[in-house]
């Protein structure tokens, strides 16, 4: 190996390495839509907000949040849900940034257990209180969703079969290679589908149900996009299941315009409650922003701007949603719901005993 | 001497700071338990019947996935390098399109051909290696193609004629005397190839099916699902030996066949299938791209560009129009997401083209000492190493590592350059692969004659070996702007959410409901597809320019 050359010439070379990345960054950032990088301070500084690649809000509150606090919001998404937790496990003792969002019920507990986060009680509305997590607050409920079985009512009618409702219906011979799911291992809605498995039949009897859906041909997708564009049969998809694992919230994106009804609908018996949260991190650089980040999360405006820009419904059941979801996206009224403790202490039982199961 | 030593050392410091360190950091913390290293790890993952399976896969369908995309790219490399046709230009930048889609884009294009009521679900390919395989070669066509078709531009074509006038028919003269002198480019490309296929993710786990598993796939759930570092690190490390391994092969096979080739200026037939003119080879060659062009390039292509014209109320341009609008909370609109992922770009491959520019000029010379010439060899295969590792493993690594590195008063983990430094990490090997044979066919003797003659190092670079690089120059910015707008692991991790690239639009759009959504992703594929081969129709131009220097 050149190994005299490279420690001879490490240290110009990296300056002239960190010097031509320089330049690059410059360029980067010179051509004007970029974001505010954090260097460029606004009278408060910079609060840093680490989230999971489907965070979108719209840009209007992001600037109101800037105006009302002087802080200037720097906004990371770190890959899925799964991916951002891990990685702020993994860097606890210098975090990425000062709050995070986005960790799920599925990840709580590894989260919290992890000492990733600082004790905050936000104010939290009544409808929110029942999925806090941590004994000190570490975590903050910010938005709920179902994950359930949707079906394609237009190919229900037009084979002349009843939608199913239950989760047992789904083993049942006439519903016979009509599902899709999704792969717990490496899907989070898959992840849920089988977490509600887990809820319904309990951590000893979900092994059995899913023996049934296997002798009844179930069909599994590696990721959402895929079960739901390929193999569903739904409106705007190409496939030949009427049945796909996908949310409570999918419906309304189905509705043409001007129709009364929605041409796929969920099943509402088959749901697993989503809860999404929010943090400050612990060892944040600026922990008073991440309070205020938290607690903007919650506000009305943001609160009501959820659904439409994340799929998710506001935990603060006093804001309204939009017209479409009232009508075609109720949530579950009991949907089945497995603790966080006991999801991170079996996950990974569950997901490896699912694939040994479903995959032979 | 100095600047030879700068030359080596700015990319290995550049390698070695943003990928090895990041990579050793992570996989050593798997395998340190309590502050003590353990390597128990590697007797309990190594002992599962999985990790064998997964492994055996990984090197199949690189395998097979590599000898095919060889062997159907070599008759399009005659064909689109070798010869003149009208269309040629906008075919070859068509056939590199493929390789900036974004696969989760191409893993639905795929499926809706191959599964359900598609048009070739009869073969049954839906979640099976056939279909991963189908899908790798998809990808990778263009890079055999370019490789070697830039090789084989400049190959002086007597030696061929030499051998059909003494006698020997076209398909002998081709098989016992182009394709030697083509092994080295062959071997680059395969190796590149190989090292796509072996890392290969998104493909894999859409098309592959539930259970179908790679070293690289099972090194993403280990990391980002289960954080079982131990497991992950056993795997990084069986994924580097696998790596190394098919390395070495490579450049045994390229060194045993490179040597100084005589270098002439392009000539091109213009291609006849017809009349005293038409050559049986060239009927093969265009039989065998006519097939893959239509059937493996066209079908899935085509299926994605009907896709994006079908809308809510039937077919249209409303998808398009969309692009134009920001999505709710989507941070940008697909034009502005353009804007960035060609701003990006740019400055990618100029990082990519400076360091692999270096990389190739050193690793080009034979130094008289075998232990010099042993450091060259072994800089050469180092820095393709960031083609053979995991995206997942680099990415969790910068942030375990490049808080403050060296001391130094940054913390790397979270700056902007670092988007287009990770991109133009996996641009270098590309560019070097493209560059390096062109390089080293030129003759030594060239070299010294010149520095015989007076002229100073510089002058001989000036005079020698620039005129002979800058014809592969293009091609090779080509592919590196290509990779950086395409690039979807490591931009993942590190893109802004205000401010997209265009796959990552795409793939936040694809994970919504809904044939808008759908429909918007598509047309924005169409648009990357497009600038792709905008931008590498550019490149060919400016290697045509400079190519009439020699």
């Amino acid at each position: 190996m050149s190994r005299s050359i490279r420690t001879r010439w490490a240290v110009p070379a990296v300056v002239g390495a960190l010097a031509l990345a320089g330049c690059a960054g410059a360029g980067s950032t010179s051509g004007g839509t970029a974001s505010p990088s954090g260097g460029s301070a606004a009278p408060g500084g910079t609060v840093v907000l680490v989230t999971h690649d489907s965070f979108a809000l719209p840009d209007a509150l992001i600037s109101q949040f800037e105006s009302d606090t002087g802080l200037t919001l720097d906004v990371r998404a770190q890959g899925d849900a799964g991916a951002m937790v891990n990685q702020l496990v993994l860097t606890k003792d210098a975090p990425i940034g000062d709050a995070v969002f986005g960790i799920d019920n599925t990840f709580a507990s590894r989260a919290v257990d992890a000492g990733v986060l600082a004790p905050y009680q936000a104010t939290l509305p009544d409808s929110a209180k029942q999925y806090t997590v941590g004994d000190s607050g570490e975590l903050t409920p910010i938005d709920v969703g179902d994950v359930c079985v949707n079906a394609d009512l237009e190919w229900f009618s037009k084979h002349d079969l009843a939608v199913p409702s239950t989760l047992e219906d789904l083993t049942k011979p006439e519903y016979k290679g009509l599902l899709a799911v999704e792969n717990p291992a490496t899907s989070s809605p898959g992840l849920a589908f089988l977490l509600a498995t887990v809820g319904a039949f309990g951590a000893d009897g979900w092994q059995g149900y899913w023996q049934e859906l296997v002798a009844n041909d179930v069909q599994v997708a590696s990721s959402w996009s895929d079960a739901y564009y390929v193999d569903f049969s739904g409106p705007s998809s190409d496939g030949d299941k009427p049945l796909v694992v996908s949310y409570a919230s999918s419906p309304p994106d189905e509705v043409p315009d001007g129709a009364t009804s929605a041409p796929t609908t969920a099943l509402l018996n088959t749901c697993f409650r989503q809860v999404e949260y929010a943090g400050v991190l612990a060892g944040a650089a600026n922990p008073d922003g991440a309070k205020k980040v938290v607690d903007w999360l919650l506000s009305p405006a943001v609160q009501a701007a959820i659904p439409e820009s994340m799929y998710m419904y506001p935990v603060d059941s006093s804001v309204a949603l939009p017209t479409s979801w009232t009508k075609y996206a109720p949530l579950a009224t009991k949907p089945f719901s497995v603790s966080p403790a006991e999801i991170t202490a079996h996950r990974d039982d569950w997901i490896q005993a699912w694939t040994s199961l479903v995959v032979g | 001497m100095v600047l030879w030593a700068l030359a080596a050392g700015l990319p290995l410091a550049f390698l070695g700071l943003f990928f090895v360190l990041p990579v050793v950091g992570l996989v050593g913390r798997g395998f340190v338990t309590d502050g003590s290293l353990d390597l128990s790890g590697f007797a309990e993952v190594m002992s599962r019947p999985r990790t064998w399976r997964i492994l055996e896969l990984t090197v199949g369908q690189a395998t097979v996935g590599t000898a095919i995309a060889v062997l159907l790219g070599i008759p399009g490399a005659h064909l689109l390098y070798r010869t003149r046709f009208r269309g040629q230009a906008l075919l070859r930048a068509l056939v590199a399109v493929p390789f900036v889609l974004p696969t989760i884009v191409v893993g639905v294009a795929f499926r809706s051909v191959l599964s359900g009521h598609g048009p070739l679900a009869f073969l049954g390919w839906d979640g099976t290696f056939a279909g991963v395989v189908a899908a790798l070669v998809f990808f990778n066509y263009t890079v055999v193609v370019r490789t070697v078709g830039a090789f084989w531009t400049g190959l002086d074509p007597r030696g061929e004629q030499a051998a059909r006038a003494l006698g020997a028919s076209p398909a002998r003269a081709f098989w016992s005397v182009t394709l030697p002198a083509l092994v080295p480019a062959i071997a680059s490309a395969a190796s590149i190839v190989f090292l796509f296929c072996a890392t290969a993710f998104g493909v894999v786990l859409v098309l592959g099916g539930v259970g179908y598993g790679t070293v690289e796939t099972e090194i993403w759930v280990q990391t980002t699902q289960f954080l079982d570092l131990r497991a992950a690190s056993v795997l990084s490390v069986v994924q580097l030996v696998v790596v190394t391994a098919s390395l070495w092969v490579a450049g045994r096979a390229r060194r045993r066949r490179e040597q100084a080739l005589s270098r002439v200026p392009e000539s091109r037939p213009v291609l006849a299938l017809r009349g005293p003119d038409a050559r049986g080879g060239d009927r093969l060659a265009v039989a065998v791209t006519a097939a893959v062009v239509v059937l493996l390039l066209g079908l899935p292509m085509v299926t994605l560009l009907l896709r994006s014209l079908r809308t809510r109320d039937g077919w249209g341009l409303g998808n398009y129009r969309a692009l134009g609008v920001r999505g709710f909370g989507l941070g940008a609109s697909g034009w502005e997401a353009a804007a960035t992922s060609l701003r990006v770009a740019v400055d990618a491959t100029l990082i990519a083209v400076v360091v692999a520019g270096l990389v190739a000029l050193v690793a080009s010379r034979r130094p008289r000492s075998r232990g010099l010439r042993r450091a060259v060899g072994t800089m050469d295969a180092v820095m393709m190493l960031p083609l053979g590792v995991s995206a997942v493993t680099v990415g969790f690594g910068i942030l375990v590592t490049l808080n403050h590195p060296f001391g130094l008063a940054v913390d790397l983990r979270t700056s902007p350059m670092l988007l287009p430094i990770a991109q133009a990490v996996v641009a270098v090997p590309l560019v070097v692969r493209t560059v390096l044979p062109v390089l080293r066919a030129i003759d030594s003797r060239l070299h010294e004659a010149a520095a015989v003659l007076g002229a100073s190092p510089a002058r001989v670079l000036r005079h020698v070996d620039w005129p002979v690089a800058a014809r592969s120059l293009g091609l090779a910015v080509g592919l590196a702007f290509a990779v950086s707008l395409g690039e979807f692991g490591a931009t993942s991790f590190l893109v802004r959410p205000s401010a997209p690239t265009l796959p990552v639009l795409i793939y936040r759009l694809i994970g919504r409901p809904g044939a808008d959504n759908l429909g918007t992703a598509m047309a924005a594929s169409v648009l990357l597809a497009a600038l792709t081969a905008v931008v590498m129709a550019l490149a060919e131009r400016l290697r045509g320019d400079t190519g009439g220097d020699v």
